[in-house]
C-alpha cells in the first residue's frame, strides 16, 4: 500500500488548470522526484497534498487514513512536513526557536535541548542555536529549514526546490543528507537541478500544465521521448 | 534565572514605592498597577501573538460588571466577586474571539471594535439593571478583602500591587514556556507556524481568553478598588489605553505594560498640570516615541542593551 496516495486532483485558479486530475503514489522509503517547467503545478500539488490549500476534487489518503478534508496542521501531526519553496523561517526567532517550534509541533515532542541540536548537527547547522534566524546567510536559512522538515519526525517529507541557491559544495551535503533519510522517511521532491534529481530518485513523475506527462525510474524517463520533447529539451 | 531576578526587583521597587511615597503617590501607584494589568493582559494578545484587537474594553467592562453587578444586587464580597469578573472576561474572550478569529489583521480589528461598541450600547440600554452611562457605586461592605477595607490607601495599593505581581510572574512564565514560543511564531510567520503542526485559530483562541481573563481581573479589581463602575469602562478609550501603554513601554515585553502605564499616567499628569492642551502634549509624544523608538522603550533597550529581555 502507498504511504501517500493521491486520486483525481484538482485545483484550477480562474481559467489556469494549475492540477488537473493528477493519480499521485509515494511508496515507503523512496524518493519520488517531481519535475516539469516552470508553471507545470508542483508546488500547486504538494500544497493540495499537505493541505496548505484545499483541494477542488479528488481525495488524499496517508497510511490509508483519508485526509483529504484535514487541515494543514493536522496533516503534518500525522508526519507529513513540508518545506517552503520560498524559504520561510521566523526571522526574528534564534535558530533554536525556530527548530524547537518544530520538534513541539512534529511526531516526537519530546525533551527540545538534544532534538533540536540533532536536528541542527544533521544539516551542519550545530552550535548555531543561538544565532537570530534572520542574520544567517541565504544558504544557511535553506539549510534551517530543512531542518525544521527533519525536527518534525514526519514520514513523508515534501522538498520543494530545496537546492535552490544553493553552492555546488552545499548541493553534495545536501545529496548525502536526503539518501540518509530513507527508508525511515519517504521524500518527494521537486527539483530542478536534473543532476540532483538523477544522482537521487528512485522514481520521477513527470507534470506539464496540471497533468502528469510520465512517470517511472530515472532511466526510463530519461529515455521517454514525450519527456525529451516537452521538457529535457534533449 | 536573570529574567526572574530583574522581574523581582522590579515588584520590591514598586512595593516599596507604594509604601514609603506619600498617599497621593499611593493612590496613583495603585490606579497605575491595575491598569498595567490590563495592559499586560492586552499585552499577551497583542505584543506577543499580533493579535491587534481594537476592543479590549469590553473584556475589561466585562469583568467590571461581572464583579460589580453581583456586588450591588447580591452584596457579594469581594473575593467571588472577583473571581466572577476574571472569569467574566475570558468568557467575554471566548464567545467573541471564537468569532472575530476567523478573521485577521484589518477585518479583526474592525470585528473586535464592533463588538465592543455592541457591548457598550447594552450596558447603556440596559441602564436599568446596568446603572447605564451615570453607572453606580460599588457598597462598601463588598469592597472588603480579609477583613480589610480596600477604601484605604495601603490596603488598596497591596491589592492592586499583588494583582499585577501574579499577572506578571504568570506572564513571564507563560511567555518563557513551550506556548509562548508558539504565540510569537503566529505573530512572526503564522503560515510556516500552520506548516508545523500549530492550529494557528486554536492557539490565538487560548492566547484571547488568557488575555480577556486578565482584563477582567483587571476591570474587577478597578471596580472594587476605586468603587464606581460605569459605562464609560466599555468605550473605545478604554480599548486605545492598553494599546498606548505597550506601545509606549515596548510590545512584546513582559515589564512594558506597566512602564508605558506609568509613564502615561504621570506624563498626563504633568501635562494637564502645564497647559490646558495636554492631550497636545500627550499626543506630541507619541509622535515623538513611533517616529524614534517604534518598538517602545524596552524594544529600544532589548535591540540595543539586553536581547534576551523577556
Ligand atoms: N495562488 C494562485 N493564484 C493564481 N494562480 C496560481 C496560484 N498559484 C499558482 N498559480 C498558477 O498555477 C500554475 C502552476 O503554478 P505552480 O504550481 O507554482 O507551478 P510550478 O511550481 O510547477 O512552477 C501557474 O500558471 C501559476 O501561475
Ligand atoms: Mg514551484
Amino acid at each position: 500500500m502507498s504511504l501517500l496516495s493521491a486520486r483525481g486532483l484538482t485545483r484550477h485558479f480562474g481559467g489556469i488548470r494549475a492540477v488537473d486530475g493528477v493519480d499521485f503514489d509515494l511508496e515507503p522509503g523512496e524518493i519520488h522526484a517531481l519535475i516539469g517547467p516552470n508553471g507545470a503545478g508542483k508546488t500547486t500539488l504538494v500544497s493540495l497534498l499537505s493541505g496548505r490549500i484545499p483541494a477542488q476534487a479528488g481525495t488524499i489518503t496517508l497510511a490509508g487514513e483519508d485526509i483529504t478534508r484535514l487541515p494543514a496542521h493536522a496533516r503534518v501531526r500525522r508526519g507529513l512536513a513540508y518545506t517552503f519553496q520560498i524559504t520561510s523561517i521566523f526571522p526574528g526567532l534564534t535558530v533554536f526557536d525556530n527548530v524547537a517550534l518544530a520538534v513541539q509541533g512534529g511526531r516526537q515532542p519530546g525533551a527540545l535541548g538534544p532534538t533540536v541540536e540533532a536536528a541542527l548537527a544533521r544539516v551542519g547547522l550545530q552550535g548555531m542555536g543561538a544565532e537570530v534566524a534572520g542574520t544567517l546567510s541565504y544558504g544557511h536559512q535553506r539549510l534551517l529549514e530543512l531542518a525544521m522538515g527533519l525536527a518534525l519526525a514526519p514520514r513523508v517529507l515534501i522538498l520543494d526546490e530545496p537546492t535552490q541557491g544553493l553552492a555546488a559544495g552545499e548541493i553534495e551535503g545536501f545529496k548525502a543528507l536526503v539518501r540518509g533519510l530513507v527508508p525511515q522517511v519517504a521524500v518527494l521532491l521537486i527539483e530542478h537541478n536534473m543532476e540532483v534529481v538523477m544522482d537521487l530518485a528512485t522514481r520521477i513523475t513527470v507534470l506539464t500544465s496540471g497533468r502528469v506527462l510520465a512517470r517511472g525510474t530515472p532511466a526510463e524517463i530519461r529515455a521517454d521521448k514525450a519527456v525529451q520533447e516537452a521538457y529535457l529539451g534533449a | 534565572m536573570r529574567a526572574w531576578a530583574v522581574h523581582l526587583a522590579v515588584l520590591a521597587a514598586l512595593l516599596a514605592a507604594g509604601l514609603l511615597l506619600p498617599g497621593y503617590h499611593t493612590t496613583n501607584l495603585a490606579r497605575i498597577l491595575v491598569l498595567a494589568t490590563f495592559a499586560a493582559g492586552y499585552n499577551l494578545a497583542f505584543g506577543y501573538t499580533g493579535l491587534l484587537s481594537l476592543g479590549h474594553a469590553m473584556f475589561f467592562a466585562a469583568g467590571m460588571y461581572a464583579a460589580a453587578l453581583p456586588a450591588w444586587h447580591w452584596g457579594w464580597p469581594a473575593a467571588p466577586a472577583l473571581l466572577a469578573g476574571t472569569a467574566g472576561g475570558a468568557l467575554m474572550a471566548l464567545a467573541t474571539g471564537a468569532l472575530a478569529l476567523r478573521t485577521a489583521g484589518v477585518s479583526f480589528m474592525i470585528v473586535t471594535l464592533m463588538f465592543a461598541q455592541a457591548f457598550a450600547l447594552a450596558i447603556l440600554y440596559f441602564n436599568g439593571w446596568t446603572g447605564g452611562d451615570e453607572g453606580f457605586v460599588i457598597p462598601s461592605a463588598s469592597r472588603h478583602l480579609f477583613g480589610t477595607s480596600l477604601a484605604a490607601d495601603t490596603p488598596r495599593f497591596l491589592a492592586a500591587w499583588s494583582l499585577f505581581a501574579l499577572g506578571l510572574l504568570l506572564s513571564l512564565a507563560l511567555v518563557r514556556s513551550r506556548f509562548g514560543r508558539v504565540m510569537v511564531a503566529l505573530r512572526e510567520n503564522e503560515e510556516r507556524a500552520r506548516m508545523l503542526g500549530i492550529n494557528p485559530f486554536a492557539a490565538k483562541l487560548k492566547v484571547l481568553v488568557i488575555s480577556g481573563a486578565w482584563s477582567g481581573a483587571a476591570g474587577a479589581a478597578y471596580a472594587l478598588l476605586f468603587g464606581y463602575a460605569g459605562g464609560s469602562f466599555a468605550g473605545i478609550q478604554y480599548s486605545i489605553l492598553p494599546m498606548l501603554y505597550v506601545l509606549l513601554g515596548g510590545a512584546g515585553t513582559t515589564l512594558g505594560a506597566v512602564l508605558g502605564a506609568g509613564l502615561m499616567f504621570y506624563l498626563t499628569e504633568f501635562a494637564s498640570s502645564v497647559t490646558s492642551a495636554w492631550l497636545f502634549l500627550v499626543g506630541l509624544v507619541l509622535v515623538v516615541l513611533v517616529l524614534f523608538a517604534p518598538k517602545g522603550i524596552l524594544g529600544w533597550v532589548r535591540a540595543r542593551l539586553w536581547r534576551e529581555l523577556p
